[in-house]
């Protein structure tokens, strides 16, 4: 700590901090625009002068950039200093004199740093009376807007885009006051994080364009706090909605999952909550080639609850890795644990469990994303993070920054004086080794890159560890394998903070045993390494815990007839499992009753359709692929019969009065359910420390899901009704559905949007952090549900894999995820089209060659029972002897990695 | 007693003074141009609408009775795509015309609003847009703002100048 003097009054701050950071932190409004947490400082913008003094008797002071300046002991400042307030009122009016009359029709507006930073200068009237500076924008893709002319010239944008994200299309262009920000011509913008410049931009040159269509102010929007529901690392979220349509994504700071930066699947992803195909009411068919009968919520309830009160042992449950754990819960609760199944392939829910494991069994603890950013030497083995689970990648990026840090730190550079520490370091980023089938994203910052089978990649994870620790398993692995071993295993020796990436994407048990190994090994030798292993889906791990039978135990119990009646948790079955199982599966089961909020295969053959809610229409808790528990809340009430899935089973369980539902009648709010699952299941046992509960009130207040300046209240529902109705309640959580509440801080889970007096833009954050960049005010970061048991003993896995073998009568297809489109819901949002890729299937070129192929010929191959035929694309990334399938479009991994001729199909 | 007399004397001067009543409805009252009556929705010199759906009138007011949705047309140009203004909660305290930055929205001197079913005083955008500009007239919000629109492109708004050419290294 340092003590450093702010306007005559003594304060103790971080001595490791800027002044800029130092002075926000003590809660002072100090005026920046190209200083940011994350990016750090680069003194570009002037704005956050301050007088520094040398001692007391010091009255002329001088100037200095409070972001360019250390918080030493004894630092001597004003902040109200006439000539430092002035000078920051002309760093303003400079900025103005060519910033367009354009506020009213700015998404900006409202929500401007620019405006915010103006307000709080004085500046108020343009003197300057000559033209305005002009510049032609660029179509950015569909994402992001583009408006140059708003731009103030402070680099953030090309500083993540570039430096943070490691972006390559986008860069600073011309000189002097011509300085333009943008793409070197027309088009998308590449980058999987593009979408973070909407909130790093201060003004209005990068705006959602996904918004704009149903553009809505800030202050309009009803937002709650969310956790992302596309991949498995459960960023949070908060999801914003005006007029019963989902409106906007925008990031909610996490000091440990995922700081300030979303990816752009999980920003713009949300189309889905308004795509045309939901279920939006009941729907019961009486055969299934009927017309369908579309009944209300009564009516359902009575006809199935007849239905399953007939025969209780006769109904099977089949859960979902992307439904909350209250809804699995209460359909397990429903069923019986025997009769529920996790609705995943054995293949798929053990390798999740395999996973759960070994998180559990130790030593090695398992990685947040923030850990995995502090790493310094990252091993990836088996996993493409950037498609996988996509913000996971942007923090292996910075990981590469830690271990050059020592020299940073030799040099006595400040940590934050972002030029002089990237100017240190780019020559030499820390360790980061890629082991991955055809992952070529980190390319540019990597030591070393391994494409190989996953096998192979086995095999490799299996020598690194045997370098490591001699007693771990190894199999003869090639010479390749093993010289990269030991360069593998020499740099995280050096390492402090290790951290071994691995996951399903290989769906190969022998990977993920390898990289426990690794991380095994390293702990042994005592190396505090942890594991961060990807998951397939948003609850993948939760589902994993709550434990159940596998799809394939479902299909047996309904073909021997111990079971006719399915009921179906948000699933579609057919990314499951094999088209042939599921046919016959859903064709002899007698009444099949899916809950679900979007129409999709599965649902095309049910008899009964109940409308379940999306993540912004219910609130449930989620476990990441860390194994934190967060909770996330429903955004807006809906109207008509949708309600959470839970709700639908519990209703279900009364109407039937089945005899499992002992306790389930009694079940009204999501806090007695998570109660009972806490109680049900001792690895949930503190569950309900994830989030306050529904009895939370800050004196005597619940938490306002709207702004205190929401508008249109008595006019928006004028032609339904004329007098106002009153608010929904909410009897799940402490969040209203109004506008009127506690207007403080409340605890993080409960965070509805970002806003302080005179801050309106998303940098108001700072006023919600204890210390600038670090954690929230109040925060419950959500509970790890798995700690390892901090064993000593290490027990490895022994069956290393023989290394990959290439066939001649085939190729080995594996899975190659795609960022845009393998996901399922975000595929379904409309916006995705246009990113979305066609499928292709990717070949070696040597491999393309023996088989005479051409790029984008069509190759016909065998999957799912069935020949396909995509174009071939040749990618020296792809290891000899396997093809990669784009999971896109109707393509799914539920056979894959499958072998399978490949034919050259003749141009006709 | 002399108090009496003294009002008895006054009410008989007034008899000789001109009546301030008028035959309303027959006859009509002069108002001032800035009386709060009837809220309109303007149009601009050029005959487009003036309101770009900056969302700053509903923001203002203070009884919440103005609802919209702002859209685009595809040359870029904003508007409303409804405007709502319920006139059975309206105070005609004036804040929206005050706030509107492109003199868009305006209170005029119509009073006369009446109605047997509360319902016929939610005015949508068809009721409230007029077709002249109003008390204003010559201002057009887009040929001041820097956004390009259909038939205005960059640097050609007043005191803007040409776009610049960023492939230029001329100083």
């Amino acid at each position: 700590m340092a003590g450093i003097i702010v306007d005559d009054r003594p304060y103790q701050v971080d001595e490791r901090e800027n002044l800029l950071q130092a002075c926000l932190s003590l809660g002072f409004n100090l005026p920046y625009f190209c200083w940011h947490p994350a990016l750090g400082s680069v003194g570009a913008c002037r704005q956050c002068a301050v007088k520094q003094f040398r001692d007391e008797r010091d009255r002329e002071g001088r100037l200095v950039m409070a972001c360019m300046t250390s918080a030493a002991d004894g630092t001597r400042i004003s902040i109200e200093d006439p000539e430092a307030k002035t000078f920051r009122a002309s760093v303003i009016e400079w900025m103005m004199a060519n910033h367009p009359h354009d506020c009213p029709v700015c998404d900006e507006g409202g929500e401007c740093h620019l405006q915010d930073m103006t307000v709080m200068t004085g500046h108020t009237y343009r003197r300057y009376r000559f033209t305005k500076r002009t510049f032609r924008n660029q179509n950015l893709g569909p994402f992001i807007t583009h408006e140059m002319n708003r731009c103030i010239q402070c680099y953030r944008c090309v500083r993540l885009y570039r430096n943070y994200a490691g972006g390559r299309d986008f860069d600073a262009f011309g000189s002097r006051n011509h300085v333009y920000f943008g793409r070197h011509e027309d088009g998308t913008l590449e980058n999987e994080f593009s979408g973070n410049l909407i909130e790093v931009c201060p003004t209005g040159v990068f705006d959602d364009k996904t918004l704009m269509p149903h553009y809505t102010r800030k202050w309009d929007l009803q937002t709650a706090p969310s956790v992302c529901a596309h991949c498995s690392l459960g960023c949070n979220t908060i999801a914003g909605e005006r007029y019963g349509t989902l409106r906007r994504i925008l990031n909610r700071y996490h000091s440990e999952v995922n700081g300030y930066f979303l990816c752009d699947r999980g920003r713009f992803g949300y189309g889905f909550v308004n795509n045309e195909r939901r279920i939006r009411r009941p729907i019961f068919r009486s055969n299934r080639h009927d017309q369908t009968i579309p009944m209300d919520k009564d009516m359902i309830l009575r006809e199935l609850g007849s239905l399953l009160a007939d025969k209780p042992s006769r109904i099977i449950g089949i859960g979902s890795p992307r439904a909350s754990l209250e809804s699995n819960f209460a359909l397990r609760e429903l069923v019986g644990p025997e009769r529920f199944s996790l609705g995943l392939s054995a293949r798929d829910a053990g390798l999740n469990s395999l996973i759960l494991d070994i998180l559990r069994r130790g030593p090695a603890s398992s990685a947040s994303i923030h850990d995995v950013e502090q790493a310094d030497a990252v091993l990836v083995l088996g996993e493409d993070p950037v498609n996988t689970a996509p913000r996971l990648a942007l923090a292996v990026r910075q990981s590469v920054r830690q271990q050059p840090m020592q020299l940073v730190d030799k040099l006595d550079i400040p940590r934050w004086h972002d030029a002089a520490v990237r100017e240190a370091t780019h020559a030499q980023p820390g360790p980061l080794f890629i082991a991955a089938p055809h992952s070529s994203w980190f390319a540019d910052i990597a030591t070393e890159t391994y494409h190989g089978a996953p096998d192979d990649l086995a095999a490799l994870g299996f020598a690194v560890a045997h370098e490591l620790d001699h007693a771990s398993p190894t199999a003869t692995p090639s010479p390749t394998i093993r010289s990269l071993a030991e360069r593998i295993a020499a740099a995280l020796r050096q390492a402090a903070r290790p951290v071994i990436l691995s996951g399903t994407a290989c769906k190969s048990e022998a990977v993920i045993q390898s990289a426990a190994n690794v991380a095994w090994a390293l702990c042994k030798i005592g190396t505090p390494a942890k594991l961060c292993y990807c998951l397939p889906e948003s609850n993948s791990l939760g589902l994993a815990i709550l434990g159940g039978k596998n799809l394939e135990d479902a299909f047996s119990v309904v073909k021997n007839g111990a079971a006719d009646t399915v009921l179906i948790l948000e699933n579609d079955l057919y990314r499951r499992a094999d088209t042939l199982s599921v046919d016959t599966f859903l064709k002899t089961a007698s009444k099949v009753i899916i809950l679900d909020h979007l129409e999709h295969d599965t649902t095309a053959k049910a008899d009964v359709l109940l409308p379940a809610g999306t993540f912004a229409e219910s609130d449930g808790t989620l476990v990441n692929s860390e194994g934190r528990a967060q909770r996330f809340y429903q955004v807006f009430p809906v109207e008509g019969d949708i309600q959470e899935s839970w709700r639908w089973i519990r209703d279900l369980a009364v109407a039937s009065e089945h005899p499992g539902q002992s306790n389930m009648a009694a079940w009204n709010r999501l806090d007695d359910v998570v109660a009972a699952l806490a109680n049900a299941i001792p690895a949930f046992q503190r569950l309900a420390e994830v989030a306050p509960p529904e009895t939370f009130r800050i004196v005597g207040q619940k938490v306002p899901r709207q702004t205190h300046r929401f508008t249109g209240r008595t006019a928006m529902h004028a032609p339904l009704i004329m007098h106002e109705p009153k608010p929904v309640e909410d009897a799940d959580s402490p969040l209203a559905f109004s506008m009127e509440g506690y207007l403080g801080q409340p605890p993080s889970p409960l965070i509805t949007h970002y806003w302080s007096p005179r801050w309106n833009s998303v940098q108001a954050l700072n006023k919600f952090q204890s210390d600038v960049g670090g954690p929230l005010r109040h925060e419950m970061p959500g509970v790890r549900l798995i700690e390892s048991s901090d064993k000593r003993t290490v027990t490895y896995f022994s069956e290393a894999p023989q290394l990959f073998q290439i066939r001649d009568d085939g190729w080995l297809i594996l899975p190659w995820y795609q960022i845009f489109g393998s996901e399922e819901l975000s595929a379904r949002a409309s916006v995705m089209a246009e990113r979305i890729p066609e499928p292709a299937l990717m070949l070696h070129p040597e491999d393309a060659a023996t088989l005479r192929f051409k790029a984008d010929e069509q190759a016909e191959f065998m999957l799912d029972n069935k020949s396909h035929r995509v174009p071939v694309k040749l990618n020296a990334a792809v290891p000899r002897g396997t093809a990669a399938l784009t999971i896109v479009s109707g393509f799914t991994d539920a056979v894959l990695p499958t072998w399978s001729p490949l034919i050259r199909v003749p141009e006709p | 007693m002399l108090k009496l007399l003294k009002g008895i004397w006054l009410v008989f001067l007034r008899a000789f003074t001109r009546p301030v009543t008028i035959q309303y409805p027959d006859e009509k009252p002069y108002l001032p141009p800035r009386w709060r009556g009837r809220i309109i929705l303007s149009r601009d010199p050029d005959g487009e609408e003036r309101c770009v759906g900056c969302y700053l009138c509903s923001v203002a007011c203070p009884v919440d009775c103005i609802a919209l949705q702002a859209t685009e047309d595809e040359h870029g140009r904003r508007y409303p795509a409804w405007f709502r203004i319920n006139f059975s909660r309206c105070i005609f305290c004036g804040y929206c015309e005050e706030a509107c930055p492109t003199y868009a929205i305006q209170l005029t001197t119509d009073f006369e609003m009446s109605e047997h079913d509360r319902r016929n005083l939610v005015y949508e955008k068809e009721d409230l847009l007029i077709s002249g500009t109003g008390k204003y007239p010559g201002y057009n919000f887009y040929r001041v703002s820097g956004v390009r629109i259909g038939g205005k492109d960059k640097g050609e708004a007043e005191h803007e100048a040409a776009p610049v050419d960023v492939r230029s290294l001329m100083p």
